[in-house]
């Protein structure tokens, strides 16, 4: 059927006993620019104002407008639902903020994050993904995992 | 206030076990789940299309991975900004985040947050404070489980 094609053309779900731990799943980048943090703001509904401001983020000790930690994490968790082919595959997802993405005006910064097999649970049907998240060569996410159902 | 309640970061670390009980409840929209697709970069059409999320077997558009945060910092406001945690928000950043999902987000979901207060520990002048966001839906079943620690400074003297 038709229908069913289409589902299985998109051919994105990756099968559980092809991944080998250690192996790089996905590489993504992301541009971050002032644009970005207010659309995050707006759709997070988080408007503290260290991520629009400059005069406030100086105010508190900043070196200038930073972005949401949760927006990181969040262009980070899309790279992982894009590659399960499955955005509700995401079972378990987390982890910490380790430096602050300061954020251009004019301009963007980019975030690298690489996605690799941390852990196969055949039982579970799940994957752990390891994501090394990083911005200008610094690391701004560590521990970052994601357990991803495909059983 | 007491003493014995209070350290120099100000948090008043008596509120560990103290449950904030749901005050609202949250229907989960396709607009939403759509505009924080786009910020967060997530490009599958499940989030936006509800054909291809019922492709997938949903009954509407699904959720980002972390969308639920939408749900649980609205709800630990109830905690953090009252004058009783002894939070100051300007000192304030967010040390960790972790989501478990019982079950995928997706539109339609009518949810309630219950926020817990999990641990407050001291760090070298810093506190962190860590809150447990249960998101349920409403038959009561488990949806998320939002875990946030915030690292709290102390004052500059």
């Amino acid at each position: 059927m038709s229908e069913h094609n289409e589902v299985l053309d998109r051919g994105t779900r990756p099968v559980l006993t092809d991944l080998e731990v250690g192996t790089e799943l996905f590489t993504r980048t992301y541009a971050v620019d002032r644009d970005r943090l207010v659309r995050y703001a707006g759709a997070s509904g988080d408007f503290n104002p260290i991520h629009y401001n400059d005069r406030f983020a100086a105010d508190v000790g900043l070196p200038g407008v930073i972005a949401h930690g949760m927006l990181t994490m969040g262009l980070a968790g899309s790279a992982v639902a894009d590659w399960a082919g499955d955005p509700g595959a995401v079972a378990e997802y987390g982890v910490r903020f380790t430096r602050p993405i300061q954020v251009p005006d004019p301009g963007a910064v980019e975030v690298l994050v690489v996605g690799k097999v941390g852990a196969v649970d055949l039982g579970e049907g799940s994957v752990r993904v390891d994501l090394t998240v990083t911005s200008g060569g610094a690391t701004v996410l560590a521990k970052a995992q994601a357990v991803v159902r495909l059983g | 206030m007491t003493e014995s309640s209070t350290r120099p970061t100000g948090v008043d670390k008596t509120l560990v076990g103290r449950l904030y009980a749901p005050t609202e409840t949250y229907e989960v929209s396709r607009v939403k789940i759509a505009e924080m697709a786009a910020a967060t970069g997530a490009t599958h059409p499940a989030h936006t299309d509800p054909d291809a999320a019922w492709a997938l077997g949903y009954s509407d558009v699904v959720a980002p991975p972390t969308f639920a945060v939408v749900l649980a910092q609205r709800a630990e406001q109830a905690y953090v900004a009252a004058p009783e945690s002894g939070i100051d928000f300007s000192r304030v950043v967010h040390a960790e985040e972790r989501f478990v999902h019982h079950r995928p987000i997706v539109a339609g979901d009518r949810l309630r947050t219950t926020v817990h207060v999990d641990k407050i520990v001291e760090r070298g002048g810093i506190t962190l404070v860590t809150t447990r966001a249960e998101i349920a839906d409403d038959a009561d079943a488990p949806v998320s489980t939002v875990t946030s620690t915030l690292a709290v400074r102390g004052p500059e003297k």
